[in-house]
């Protein structure tokens, strides 16, 4: 084990990928020697595996993601960087109604093996282009899997899965993890789709949450274990496939459940993850499900109205406590 | 110059297009073919010429006025009409229909109902053709309206930057549905273009199938020497509207006179003749021939059976992991 930061984790984990497939490539704005990725995640990989592997491309959003697609029907293995997740919104043609779609209506003939890695997410003070979180938008696409790590351990088994896929898969990242450290495995290991991990286990009730809000629920739940307030938190890791099992299994022990993520609410994916429970584990609830999510306006510039905007450790505390 | 057997090629797949094309609008007619369609009916020089100079192995990617180019690049006919019909045996096992007719085997990268949304397709296709270190070359059709849309740019420019084996083809038909091209395309012709992205590019009479065989024959060449991408623009004209309920009558008489007396069979069948390749009694039994491959494979397909309904859950996602 070698503690390293998530950034590190996530070039480890496709530095590997690279060296054990030479179909893998990367593409995308600025990810080569000049920059090595605008959070330098592919910083040293274009020296290691040339530009022809590691490859800059011009600003052109869709045609990065399409170009993907078209390599990866005819045999390879791209890994597409979109440099900021807003900016997914000119490629939403090829990811959803293209990579998402062509092995259905082309009735098996084809699978899409590509990855979209992207960044979501506010705290930088860098406005509603630069800050959002779009996850539902995919999760509502069927065909596309989506991997969300927020550990570093989790993000190099999790890379390898998704670039090993034969679907298309959507990998968000967040700004705020890239420097988070944490001990991650020497040797090689892949982590499979659809496995949530118990991040703390507890007795009085359960938090389900994504990314940044993750690390944000478990510094909470350890300050209301010194109130005695037992919180289990549980990190899904994939979007889709999405682990039911290991929610529900808490909620049933629980009996009670907050989501925490930072989307805004309308249609977020807590508002899915809610009804989901609401349908298989209604019996077992002894209260209303509580969502904490950031209101429904874009994301805002200025510090007091950022903070705002991105839920913080006392409104998820708060509404821990209200479901109890 | 071309060798007779090509030209007999040539004759062929241009006849094959239109019959199998024929045989649809007739099937329609009969109310046989569920939603919309977009025919292919006189363009099928370019089709027969752009496919009659690949080999097999290269691919081609197509457009929402697929037809054409699937059946010219050898997709079997009868899983190609089945497809129309919404049927099991179907290409696509009857998920895809007119607008995503594709056969993969046949080196058909995929048909798309996004107009323009196969440009970045091909850029990828070739990238990996180049990567992979192949001599396949990917052709890739699209409209005039097609090249309003920013993917246009966007593709043209890493295929000239990264030298990709890729031959952009424009079938300017000059209308998109109603929309005459001289409303939306400040330039003479859209070959005008891609001199933007330092593009050779070419204009090409799109009803003649030997001219357009020859010009795209000097773009794969360029191709698989690794001297990257070419355009070609092949004015054309569809002898019927854009789609299902569309009579065409935005276009000026006059006009479509010229163009509908300019038959691409008429013209390559001609040609082949005169050249020697062909006598007239060849050319009515290459016709019969293919008129009974065409009937046969619509029977095929009005005799196939539909999916089974739980057959929608099938293939959203792949399942084996590398
Ligand atoms: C991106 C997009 N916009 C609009 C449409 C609706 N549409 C379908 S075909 C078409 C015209 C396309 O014209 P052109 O590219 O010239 O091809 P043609 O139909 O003439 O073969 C339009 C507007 C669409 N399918 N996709």
């Amino acid at each position: 084990m070698t503690e390293m930061t998530y950034r590190e984790a996530l070039k480890q984990g496709l530095r590997e990928e690279m060296q054990r497939d030479e179909r893998v490539f990367i593409l995308g704005e600025d990810v080569g020697k000049n920059w090595g990725g605008a959070f330098k995640v592919t910083k040293g990989l274009a020296e290691e595996f040339g530009d022809e592997r590691v490859r800059d491309t011009p600003i052109s959003e869709n045609t990065i993601v399409g170009a993907a697609v078209g390599a990866a029907i005819t045999g390879l293995r791209p890994v597409a960087e979109i440099m900021f997740g807003d900016l997914i919104t000119l490629a939403m043609d090829q990811v959803c109604n293209q990579a998402a779609k062509m092995r259905y209506m082309f009735g098996g003939q084809t699978s899409v093996p590509l990855v979209v890695r992207t960044v979501f997410g506010g705290g930088k003070n860098i406005a509603s282009h630069h800050s959002q979180s779009l996850e539902a938008w995919f999760m509502h696409t069927p065909g596309l899997k989506i991997a969300l790590p927020a550990f570093a351990s989790d993000v190099k088994g999790l890379i390898k899965t998704a670039i090993r896929d034969p679907n298309p898969v959507m990998f968000f990242e967040h700004k705020l993890v890239y420097d988070k450290k944490e001990e991650v495995p020497d040797e090689e290991y892949t982590i499979p789709f659809g496995e949530a991990k118990i991040r703390r286990e507890g007795a009085d009730v359960t938090v389900w949450g994504t990314m940044f809000m993750l690390h944000k629920a478990l510094e909470v739940a350890d300050e209301l274990a010194k109130e005695g307030i037992s919180v289990e938190v549980i990190d899904p890791r994939t979007l889709v496939p999405l682990d039911k099992k290991t929610l529900l299994d808490s909620v049933k022990k629980t009996g009670r459940l907050v989501l925490v993520t930072e989307e805004t609410k309308t249609g977020a994916t807590t508002a899915e993850i809610a009804a989901m429970v609401q349908e298989e584990a209604f019996d077992w609830l002894d209260a209303p499900i509580v969502r904490v999510n950031a209101p429904d306006t874009p994301v805002p510039f200025s510090p007091p109205l950022e903070k705002f905007f991105i839920p913080d450790h006392k409104r998820i505390a708060d509404a821990i406590r209200s479901a109890l | 110059m071309v060798d007779k057997k090509k030209l007999v090629d040539l004759y062929t797949r241009t006849l094959k297009v239109r019959l199998f094309e024929s045989k649809v609008w007739d099937i329609f007619g009969q109310n046989l073919i569920p939603g919309t369609l977009h025919l292919y009916l006189g363009q099928e020089a370019v089709a027969a010429g752009v496919t009659a100079a690949l080999e097999k192995t290269d691919w081609i990617q197509s457009t929402h006025r697929g037809h054409g180019h699937v059946v010219a690049k050898g997709a079997d006919m009868k899983h190609a009409f089945a497809e129309l019909l919404g049927k099991a045996t179907g290409s696509c096992k009857g998920k895809g229909g007119s607008m995503h007719i594709t056969q993969f085997d046949a080196g058909v990268l995929g048909a798309t109902g996004v107009v323009a949304s196969g440009l970045p397709i091909a850029v990828g296709a070739a990238l990996s053709c180049k990567m992979r270190g192949t001599k396949d070359v990917v052709a890739c059709f699209f409209g005039d309206g097609a090249s309003n849309n920013g993917t246009f740019g966007e593709s043209l420019n890493m295929s000239a930057i990264w030298n990709l084996p890729v031959i952009w083809v424009v079938e300017n038909n000059f209308y998109a549905m109603g929309t005459p091209i001289k409303w939306t395309c400040p330039s003479q012709s859209i070959a005008q273009r891609a001199e933007g992205y330092c593009i050779p590019n070419k204009v090409v009479n799109g009803n003649n199938t030997l001219e357009v065989y020859e010009a795209v024959v000097e773009a794969v060449e360029r191709a698989r020497a690794g001297e990257g991408p070419t355009l070609i623009e092949c004015q054309t004209y569809r002898m019927k509207g854009h789609s299902r309920f569309d009579p065409a009558k935005y276009r000026p008489k006059e006009e479509a006179e010229f163009w509908l007396s300019q038959d691409p069979v008429e013209i390559i069948r001609k040609i082949a003749i005169e050249q020697g390749a062909l006598t007239e009694k060849e050319a009515d039994k290459i016709k019969k021939k293919l008129e009974k491959e065409v009937n046969a494979a619509a029977e095929f397909a009005i005799k196939s059976d539909y999916p089974k309904p739980e057959e929608a859950l099938e293939d959203v996602f792949a399942e084996e992991v590398a």
